[in-house]
């Protein structure tokens, strides 16, 4: 268990999780400027060097990326953050550490897309995050925090994932999460272990062979193999799957919300309750891996189900997975930087409610 | 490793495989620098008694294997990014020495960012950039460093400046940044040049140790199946082609 601080202390979103990054023992920080994140670059380049944490501003995103993955074959506990259009190019070296084994930690505060977009908030990168990103058969670990507080103590978790089963970590945060102060108690210092790394190229000691850090198995029987140990981590991961339930005892309709859409969620839960109609939320925490076992679960005890998210439509392929036509699945989101209000979700459940209110007099 | 011979027939042996090379034939084309570069490299680790403090980075292009036949801790980074992993490692590992092995194409087109970014920061490092004006790995196509009037697999009917511009120049770009502590550019083509470029090597380790900055060193190499001619002809046609453009010697010599 992670020991946290006695007092809370009252801090942006970028800084609580750049402080809880040098307390879990961060290593070394490489990254570039983007809005809305550079609080995050920002705060370890004034905290980091006395702190025991080398921080660098890179020529790029790309850049980046690629001095993470030397960090990190070299054996260092490292971290770099960056928002949508910077994340699109990390896609690159994500991949090859994917297929190198290589652990760290990403920070996406996502903002608005496609392309440049805007520097509002906002849930499209998803499938980017959850579906591999770049190319080839891989999964980041993905947490999705909801509260300035879990934008720290999901730093922990991220590195615990990412150290443990030697693969990338993400945390898909947004822009709101990012820039939002609120009250947070910070993880104390040193409560991680250090996971050993015989397999960093450290320096070869005549009493090993030599360590290579490599994504390139030219062998198709090879690269087959590899792909089977992904496979395989993969599997085992679905065990560490996160999620969060509120009201769920008695609800008829079920929301599913991340991140800042499930805190809206809350609210409109709040109102839809008012109105006599049971509205509960499941709140994945992990992405990847997704809670569908528990998601599936729920939805044997509801009417319906709502997704709401701040995109077109991502999150929803995977609750419909998981739901497998138990239930009907609707969705609703706003896109490109808007944010839905607990009204606008309200009027999407009063609606689902009725709905499902003319199916029983029907049948 | 089998059992190495210290004489035969009575006569003493005076040259064999560094114990830093691997027992591994390579892939390389017969007549190519790559090979001869990589011994040299390694020589100069065991002479100085490094090979555990050395941590390599190898490339894209055709020393994509180089970790396959060096005996020594490495990497092995995406196109063009060596520069910026080897960055990465030194940051975490100073009192290390890191090397990052790169061709043209990898070097001076895909990764010229960071290349000019990791000598322009002084990185304590040494970068080794093999030019032989081609992608030999994808079969011969034009390169960055492609001579004008150079024909290709991608410039048919030679490299015309009017649509590919020009031949780039990078090592003289490079001297220009603070950073660069040592900048030059050597062959492989002649036993005097293999011996050049070894020393250049040794100079190169020796200023890392002292945490000088970047050490950047040019080799002007042939690729006999990319330039479709055999090795001595593409020795002899590096000399009269390349060294006009890429004249060998130092560009940058450290003052101290």
């Amino acid at each position: 268990m992670i020991a946290h601080d006695n007092e809370p202390r009252l801090m942006k979103g970028n800084e609580a999780l750049a402080e809880a990054a040098l307390r879990a023992g961060l290593q070394a920080y490489f990254g570039y400027p983007i809005t809305p994140q550079s609080e995050v670059l920002e705060y370890l380049a004034a905290e980091g060097a006395g702190r025991g944490c080398i921080v660098l501003q890179a020529e790029s995103e790309l850049a980046a990326i690629n001095m993470i993955f030397g960090a990190s074959g070299a054996g260092a506990r490292v971290m770099t953050s960056s928002s949508s259009p910077g994340i699109s190019l990390m896609q690159e070296g994500l991949s090859y550490m994917a297929s190198a084994q290589l652990p760290c930690l990403v920070v996406n505060v996502n903002r608005g897309g496609p392309g440049l977009g805007t520097i509002q908030p906002a849930q499209g990168d998803y499938f980017q995050a959850t579906k591999g990103g770049g190319h080839g058969d891989y999964h980041l670990i993905v947490l999705a925090p909801s509260t300035v507080q879990e934008m720290a103590d999901m730093v922990f978790e991220g590195f615990r994932l990412a150290e443990s089963y030697r693969n990338p970590a993400m945390i898909l945060a947004d822009g709101a999460l990012g820039q939002m102060m609120e009250k947070v108690i910070l993880p104390k210092q040193g409560s991680l272990p250090i996971v050993p790394r015989p397999w960093a190229t450290t320096g070869k000691p005549p009493t090993r062979e030599r360590n290579i850090i490599t994504s390139l198995f030219i062998q198709p029987e090879k690269m087959e193999q590899v792909n089977l140990i992904l496979q395989e981590k993969y599997r085992r991961l679905q065990g560490e799957a996160q999620f969060e339930v509120l009201e769920t005892d008695d609800a008829e309709i079920l929301l599913v919300a991340y991140g800042l859409s499930a805190r809206i969620c809350q609210k409109a839960i709040e109102l839809a309750r008012v109105k006599g109609i049971k509205t509960g939320l499941l709140r994945p925490k992990t992405l990847y891996p997704f809670p569908s076992t528990a998601l599936a679960e729920r939805a044997e005890t509801v009417e319906a189900i709502l997704t709401v998210e701040m995109n077109a439509g991502q999150m929803v392929e995977d609750v419909k997975l998981a739901v497998n036509g138990r239930r009907p699945v609707q969705f609703f989101g706003r896109m490109g930087g808007m944010i839905p209000s607990p009204e606008e979700v309200l009027n999407q459940i009063e609606a689902l409610a009725q709905g499902v209110a003319l199916e029983a007099e029907r049948s | 490793m089998g059992h190495v011979a210290t004489s035969i027939d009575g006569m003493e042996l005076v040259y064999e495989r560094p114990r830093t090379l691997t027992d591994t034939p390579m892939h390389y084309c017969p007549g190519c620098g790559h090979g001869v570069v990589h011994r040299l490299l390694m020589e100069v680790v065991q002479e100085m008694g490094i090979q555990e403090k050395t941590v390599g980075v190898a490339p894209v292009g055709c020393s994509v294997f180089a970790y396959n036949y060096m005996d020594i801790d490495m990497q092995e980074a995406a196109h063009g990014r060596a520069s910026a992993v080897a960055t990465g490692i030194k940051r975490i590992l100073p009192d290390r020495f890191v090397f990052s092995y790169q061709g043209d194409g990898d070097l001076a087109a895909i990764g010229t960012a960071e290349t000019i970014h990791t000598v322009n920061r002084g990185e304590n490092i040494l970068v080794v950039f093999i030019n032989n004006a081609i992608y030999g790995m994808t079969g011969g196509q034009m390169a960055p460093t492609t001579l004008l009037g150079m024909v290709t697999s991608t410039t048919p009917l030679g490299r015309d400046a009017a649509v590919m511009g020009f031949p780039l120049k990078m090592t003289e770009l490079v001297a220009q940044l603070p950073g660069a502590y040592y900048v030059t550019r050597q062959s492989v083509h002649t036993a005097t040049a293999v011996r050049k470029l070894k020393k250049a090597i040794r100079n190169s380790l020796e200023y890392q140790k002292r945490n000088k900055g970047t050490c950047f060193i040019e080799v002007v190499s042939n690729c006999p199946s990319g330039w479709k001619m055999t090795p001595k002809e593409s020795n002899d046609w590096l000399e009269k082609n390349m060294f006009p453009l890429y004249p060998p010697g130092d560009l940058k010599v450290p003052r101290d």
